[in-house]
Order: structure tokens, then sequence, then C-alpha cells
């Protein structure tokens, strides 16, 4: 079970997710934006980062690089696609996740841990999670602010107390199957006491458990 | 009519350095010539007024790999582990436009560290301010802030700790020092060298552009370019993505052994990217100015060769390898150009639109710089300060005097600031920023590596030698409460107008104290940054070097101690040599509305490093170990009781003395087994409030206050 890590020109958590899932015991491999096939891959993460220099919106230059017809395939086909941070803000601009990620209401990054509650288990991310479960993961984004006029996002977990202005107070949405997730903050930065937490681990081991599901 | 000044003296120049290129010469230099030495004679490249001085540092070690002179110092630290620190300033350009300012300042630090074959993996901060009541000192502060996180958060390295002082001095003339860290195998290593004859020199990153070149235009305008003054000099802007793909290329290009040297653009652009390296090979180079890709038409061949273009760099590459390194250029998505060819003897000679612009010796640039021996004097305004009175502190209740100092912006949690900086990036920030120093795994190995940096302009002010001497030992102490022990210094020295003698005398004074107590701790001085001239309407800051120290835990602490260890029942112990009662320079006394005054507490070397020993061996041991400075013990004491959220009985002599040489400790009863003559217990752990002296406040308002008295201001 191989999960693709794609990195993107400005992508910076790519080496992250890729320790995280091997120290879970998972198996990834890098694979550069200019590639177009996903096939040898059971899953997929868009990384954290400022893929393309975030030029002119977030992630609406990654939304076109050659890769993602491959991860819009992927995500088709009912194999897990998780999108973390800037990945989240790709899979919106990719019309993977419905609504979209605006500048956080204080207009300033923020940058540390926040109390996320899980409200929905049935997706790719959090079905290792008990609902009402609350995880302490970093927060770490200037546009965490999400937004979804459509009203069909479907929030998977919810911050417990309201950093950034998001709607619903949503850190994290997935799409109706459940197989596609944005979550912005980062599992894969809580995966160690001697951090600070490791509650990212119950998601990430989700994401990995659904692999052999798929 | 006016009478324009020679093009030399535009350039900055005198009249005595013009006569010295042209004795180099043998001939009057043309105007791209010119433009060479004006840039790396200025004191900013050359170090004219400070070089003399700075050889003052001890710089040898056993595990000094590279020490100062190149990009950035490089310390070995064991199993085939490198580490690259560098600290550099940007003060001016950060007053003229906060955000930029600060932003190009993080990515010319970040270029020296991967310059040395090293991936950047950490940035602190050291910025100084004028007082919050002014807005435009907000305005500086938050523009500052908002450039470091927009430009180190974006390129992708955690900005993991720093340290911020409010001071009139600062009031027109803001500092803004950056320290990168970076670390690398030992095969990865690369220098700033050009090579043997027949080295290829590729231009990599960024395109060059009209960015930073004052004196070029100044040079256009006044004789030599037809087109009169339009050129104003644009600001440098910073581009992380680009840089960030610079980073990677290069990376990828020291992996695969593809680069002999490598050399970063930023001061003097082109000029010090072809003249340095070749003069370090001592080679010559031939350099094609028509092959260098720009993004603006008609730039002249100064203006080409001043530059300061960011995001750019030079790599010396022998010819079988450059059709691989254009296409490792290719494949991150940054431009390159092949700009000119390594030839036998010393003559750096430069080529534009068909014709001879320039031809040097390249060696000239660098080693011929005029070297200035500015006379000193210690100031006669300095008896009357240092003997002014401590502040009385009788009418006061302790708990008053808390509150007042957690009410400052300086003394009061940081968050606000390093909330806006990615300090988690990379999975490695053990102990992060708000702590004494910040604390880095070392992936795959038991090591740790802690750094932090001190600067103290009020103690400097006060004493130069003192104060920079009692910078080494905090840092010191700093990296050693954490666990690691000190192992080498960067230090980036800001003052006044170095053409003043009390000026002068301070700089010396500093570098004087700095040296004595490295060579005290036995830690050498990798590297560093002079900046001078900040003054504003004639009037210098504070004397205020900074300090960034390097420390190595071997193994690491399994638990490292953490402010927000400490228990109900816990005690808190004070380690350190008994204190003065002295108030000189101090917080307390900058928070009560005094003056800057008294003579500060020298340090006591002996005793200094024993207890950065003892420090670093009870780190394995102790839940809590925190470095006492601003604002005390009572301060020291404070943070770790609403850090933890516990309250804390304290009976101790001066409570907000800062004497050098002590930290706390906080540990079960009879769990520590400590020095009779350095260890005194001082308190005791539990409740809600915090007591000292019979004086109280509970934890909750103590954090209110401490958390809010940075917010609450910048609201």
């Amino acid at each position: 079970m191989r999960t693709a890590v794609v990195a993107f020109p400005g992508s910076n958590c790519e080496h992250d997710v890729v320790r995280a899932i091997e120290g879970l015991g998972g198996e990834a491999a890098l694979v550069w934006h200019r590639e177009t096939d996903l096939s040898g891959f059971d899953g997929v993460v868009l990384p954290g980062g400022f893929a393309h220099g975030d030029a002119l919106r977030t992630g609406a230059i990654a939304r076109f690089s050659p890769i993602m017809d491959a991860v819009i395939s992927a995500a088709e086909e009912g194999k897990p696609v998780l999108g973390i941070c800037n990945g989240f803000q790709i899979l919106c601009e990719a019309g993977l996740l419905p609504g979209a990620l605006i500048a956080n209401r204080e207009l300033a990054f923020i940058c540390r841990y926040v109390e996320v509650e899980v409200v929905d288990t049935d997706s790719i991310l959090t079905r290792q999670a008990r609902s009402g479960q609350v995880l302490r993961i970093p927060l770490n984004s200037y546009e965490g602010n999400w937004i979804d006029p459509s009203g069909t996002g479907r929030v998977l977990m919810r911050y417990v107390s309201d950093p950034n202005g998001s709607s619903g107070r949503a850190a994290a949405v997935g799409n109706e199957a459940g197989n596609v997730v944005g979550i912005m903050p980062h599992p894969e930065r809580a995966t160690d006491l001697l951090l600070g937490s490791e509650d990212g681990k119950t998601l990430l081991d989700g994401f990995l458990h659904s692999l052999t599901a798929a | 009519m006016t009478v324009a000044a020679p093009v030399h003296q535009l350039l900055g120049m005198t009249d005595a350095e013009y006569e010295s290129v042209v004795g180099i010469l043998g001939r009057e230099p043309e105007p791209a010539e010119l433009a060479m030495y004006s840039v790396m004679w200025s004191e900013h490249c050359s170090y004219k007024s400070s070089r003399k001085h700075l050889r003052r540092f001890p710089t040898e070690a056993p595990w000094v790999v590279v020490g100062p002179g190149e990009n950035a110092g490089v310390v070995d630290l064991g199993d085939g582990w490198l580490a690259a620190l560098r600290i550099e300033s940007h003060n001016h350009p950060s007053f003229v436009e906060p955000y930029q300012g600060a932003a190009t300042g993080v990515g010319g630090i970040l270029r020296d560290v991967f310059t040395m074959g090293a991936r950047p993996i950490a940035l602190w901060d050291q910025i100084r301010f004028g007082p919050l009541d002014n807005p435009k000192n907000r305005y500086l502060l938050n523009g500052v802030v908002s450039g470091i996180a927009g430009y180190g958060n974006a390129v992708g390295v955690p900005t993991i700790g720093g340290d911020i002082e409010f001071d009139p001095g600062y009031e027109g003339n803001p500092l803004v020092n950056v320290m990168c860290l970076g670390i690398m195998r030992r095969e990865q290593l690369v220098l700033g060298t050009a090579g043997t004859p027949g080295t290829i020199a590729v231009l990599l990153g960024n395109a060059t552009g009209r960015d930073g070149i004052g004196g070029a235009s100044v040079l256009a305008s006044a004789s030599f370019d037809e087109e009169s003054g339009t050129k104003r000099p644009s600001v440098q802007v910073g581009d992380p993505f680009g840089e960030k793909k610079l980073i990677e290329a290069c990376l990828e290009l020291y992996e695969k052994n593809l680069v002999v040297g490598v050399q970063d653009l930023g001061a003097a652009g082109l000029s010090c990217a072809t003249s340095e390296p070749a003069g370090r090979a001592g080679v010559g180079m031939d350099v094609d100015l028509d092959r260098v890709h720009t993004r603006e038409s008609g730039m002249t061949a100064p203006e080409l060769l001043m530059s300061e273009s960011q995001e750019r760099m030079m790599a010396f590459v022998s010819p079988e390898n450059v059709t691989e390194v254009l296409a490792i250029a290719r494949h991150w998505e940054i431009e390159s150009a092949v700009v000119g060819t390594v030839r036998e003897g010393g003559t750096l000679t430069i080529t534009h639109q068909g014709r001879t612009v320039a031809e040097i010796p390249a060696a000239s640039l660098a080693d011929n710089a005029p070297i200035y021996d500015r006379p000193s004097a210690r100031p006669d305004w300095l008896d009357n300060v240092k003997t002014r009175p401590d502040p009385d502190l009788t009418g006061y209740q302790p708990a008053q005097l808390l509150e007042m100092l957690l009410d400052d912006p300086a003394i009061g949690s940081s968050a606000w600031i390093h909330e806006q900086y990615d300090h988690m990036l990379f999975l490695n920030t053990v102990v992060g920023p708000g702590a004494d120093a910040s604390l880095l795994r070392i992936n795959g190995t038991t090591k740790g590596l802690a750094a932090s940096t001190d600067g103290n302009g009020r103690l400097c002010f006060l004493d130069p030698r003192v104060g920079g001497a009692r910078l080494v030992y905090e840092a010191a102490l700093n990296v050693a409460v954490t666990g690691a022990r000190p192992l080498a210094v960067v230090d980036n020295l800001n003052f006044g107008n170095p053409e003043k003698p009390e000026v002068m005398w301070q700089f010396i004074e500093s570098v004087e104290g700095i040296s004595q107590a490295c060579e005290a701790l036995g830690i050498p001085v990798i590297g560093g940054n002079v900046s001078f001239y900040n003054e504003t309407d004639g009037v210098d800051i504070n004397p205020t070097p900074v300090v960034g120290l390097l420390g190595l835990a071997d193994p690491m602490p399994t638990n490292p101690p953490r402010l927000s260890r400490a228990e109900e029942g816990m005690e808190l112990w004070v380690v350190g040599p008994r204190v003065s009662g002295s108030l000189a320079g101090s917080a307390i006394q900058r928070v009560l509305g005094e003056a800057n005054g008294g003579a500060p507490t020298p340090p006591d070397p002996e005793t200094g490093l024993r207890v950065v020993e003892l420090a670093a061996q009870i780190a394995h041991l102790a839940p809590v170990l925190h470095d006492i400075s601003d604002g005390g013990l009572a301060i020291a004491a404070t943070e770790i009781a609403i850090a933890s959220g516990v309250g804390l009985v304290i009976e101790t002599e001066h409570p907000f003395c800062e004497d050098p040489h002590r930290f706390l400790i906080a540990a079960r009863p009879g769990s520590m087994d400590l020095p009779d003559d350095l260890a005194q217990k001082v308190g005791v752990f539990g409740g809600n409030e915090i007591t000292i002296n019979g004086s109280a406040i509970a934890v909750a308002e103590a954090t209110d206050l401490y958390r809010n008295a940075l917010p609450r201001r910048m609201a």
C-alpha cells in the first residue's frame, strides 16, 4: 500500500508527511507535480506549503499542475485523497471539495496548537476517531478561513474555539463519499509527544487503513 | 548652476580610496570598475572600520570546520554532521520599508547558509524598536514581523526563536538581525571558491534588475549615461518562492557533487560573486554581462555589476557537468545562465556589448580594501551615567513591581510575534520560541542543537565590555538549560557612527568583552556581521551587539526541561553566585521610568563556566530549568508559574536584580544533588498565587498581564 505525496514547487511539508507516514509503518513516496501517472499508488496526499508561491490565489496555479488530472482520477476511483493545509486549498480550487479558503479573520498568519473536535467519523481521515473526540493539532496558515457559499460541504472536524473565522468552525471537510478530505491543521506535526502531541496519529492511521480498504 | 561632486564621492568613496584604485590599476578606472570598487570597498562589504578589531575574536577550536570570512561559519557535530551558522542585519532597509526590508533580510541570511552546502533548518530574529506608544513604531513592528513571517513561512524554514527590546534610541533606526542555522553531511560542504582555470560560472535563480543600486544610478546619471537621472533605485522585493526553488536546486547540486564552489549574490551582487571566489582561489575570470538574464532592458554594465536583485546564486562548475547543472535548474523551474569562465592569472575581465568594461585584479577588490584605524575615546559622559544610584524600590510591594514588569511588551509573552511564524516545520522543534533557547533534534541521531540569540543595548551602553561579555554568558546558559554545551558564537555588531571616537570605543570594548567571555568558555567566534551608522539626526543607538550561540546536546535529554513542567509540591532552587543587588541597566529600572544608569555587575569567568556546565548536566534530570535575566529571579520564577499554571511562594533577596550566571530549578524535594556553595532553595510551588517576600498576585492575573502586554498595544 503506497501513498503518493505530491510535491509542487513551493511545497514544504512533503518530507514531514512522508516521515510521519513512515513512522506509522506506512509507505510513501514523493511525486513531482509534473508527473501525470498515479496508478502505482493507493492513495494521495497533497501536503502543506506554498505551491507555486501562492501566486494569484492559494492553490490557483497548482490546480493546473500536470499531476492534477491523475489526482482527480484517483478521487473518482474512490482512492483516499487527503489535502493538508495548502493541499486543502488546492483540493477546493480543483473542485474536489466545495468552498474556498480565504485569509484569516485577523489577517495574520497563525502557527499554534488548536483543539479540534471530530464531528463525523465517516471519512478516510476520521474513521479511527470517536465522534466528539478532541484532538490537539498545530494550525499553520494564513488562508485557513473556509467559506462555503454552496452549503454542501461536509464538516468532519470543528475547532473547539474559532481561531480564524472558518465557516461553522470547520477544520476538516470531506466530499460526500468521504474519500476526499481537506484538513487545515497539520496532523503530521502531531505524531510525537516529544514535539508536543501525537493526536494526529489517529487521523493518519485512519488514512493508512483506508488504503487497505479501497 | 550646481557643480557636481566627483563621481567617486557620489559613490561614497573618499579621494584617498579613489587614488588607491588608480594606484592598483595604474590608470583612471572605467565606470564599471569604479562601480565595483565602490561597492566592494563600502563599509558593508569591506568591514574597513572594524576589520582591525575583529581580529581580536578567538576563532579557533578543534571542531571549527570553517571560520570567519566565508559565507557562514561551520562546526563539526560529530558522526559526519556539520552545522552552518550565520547572522546578519537588515536595519536600514527595514526602516525604509519594514515588510520587504525584513523579508529580504531573511532571504539573504538563508543564502549565506545554503551557499555552504547546508539545508537551512531554523531562523532566529532579534528585533529592536522605539516605544510602542508611537504609532510609527507599531507600524514598523507589524511590518517587520509580517515580513519575517511572509518570507520565512513561504520559503519553508521555521523561525524558532528571537528576542525583542524597545528603547527610544531605536525610534528612527530599528534593528532587524536574523540568524540562520543549517545542517549538512560533511561531504556536502561547499566553499565560495571559483576553482581551477576552465571552471564555468553559472548564474542561477532570479533575473537581474535595477534593485538596490542607488550608487549605480548616481553613476549612470552623473556623467556616464546620456539619459539623465530618471533611474531611481527600486526597493528590493523578496521572492520566497524563487528562493525556495533555488534552495532545492542547490541542495540537489551539492548532493550530486556537481559544483566546485558556490557564492551567493547579496550586497555588491555580481561584483562580489565574481571577484571574491576568484580572489579566494587565486584565479581570474572572464565574465560576459550579455549572458546575464535580466528583467529590465537597457541595463548598463555598472548597474548589472552592482544590482542587488535577490534570490541569485553563482555556481562554479566543471565543464563536463554544466549540462546536468542546467537540467537541474530546469527541473526546479529556475532560470540559469552560463556567464563566465575561470582563467589563469588573477585578472577579472568583464565584457558588455562587445567591449571590455572592466579589467582588474580580482583579489584587489577584497584584499586591497582600505583598513581604517579610526580614533576611539571613552565617552566623557560615562562616569556620570555609571554613578547614577539604583532606583529606590522601598516604596513598592514586590507584587506591584512584578505587575509592571509583566505588562512590559519586552518582558511579556512573545506569542503575538512567534505565533505568526511557522516554528514547527521539519518536525524537529523540541523546544520552540518563548523559552531560554530553542532546541532542535537532528533527525536520525540522538543529538540536539540548541541556540539562543541575545542582545542588551542598555547594559552595553553602561559598560560595553561587561555588557558584551554578559551576552555570551547569558546565551551560553540559555543553551545549557536545554542540556546543550556551547559550541560556537556568531555576532551581529550594531553600532552608531564609527567616525565618532565614542562609538568606536564602544565597539572595541564590546568586541573585547565578547572575546574574553568566549575565551573563558572555550568557544570560538565563527562569523559575524557589523552594522555601523545606526544613528538618526546625529544620535547613535545604544551599542547593541547581538550574540548568537549554538550548543550541542549529545545526547539530547530524553525529556528536556520545560517551563511548563512545574507541579504543586516541587521546590524552586536558584543556582549561581550570591547577588549584588545591583539594578544597573535592569528592566525594573526601565519600567520605573528611571534613566539607564549604574555600573553593571561584571561577569565572573570561573563561576560562569561552572554554572553552564552544571546546567547542561542537570538538564538531563530536572523537569524545569530557567535562566535568570530580564526582570531578575521574580520574572524567571513567574514565567515558570504561568507556563505550569501553578502558584509559588518565594523568599529571596533582591528579586529584581539581574546579576549574571544564575538559573532556576523546579524539582521534587530531595531529587537533585546540588553544590552547597552555589545552590539555594528559594521557594515552593503550590496554590494559585505568586507570593514574593510576602506580597502576592494571583497566577491568573499574572498570566493575563503577561499574555496581553504586547497584543493590547498592537490592537
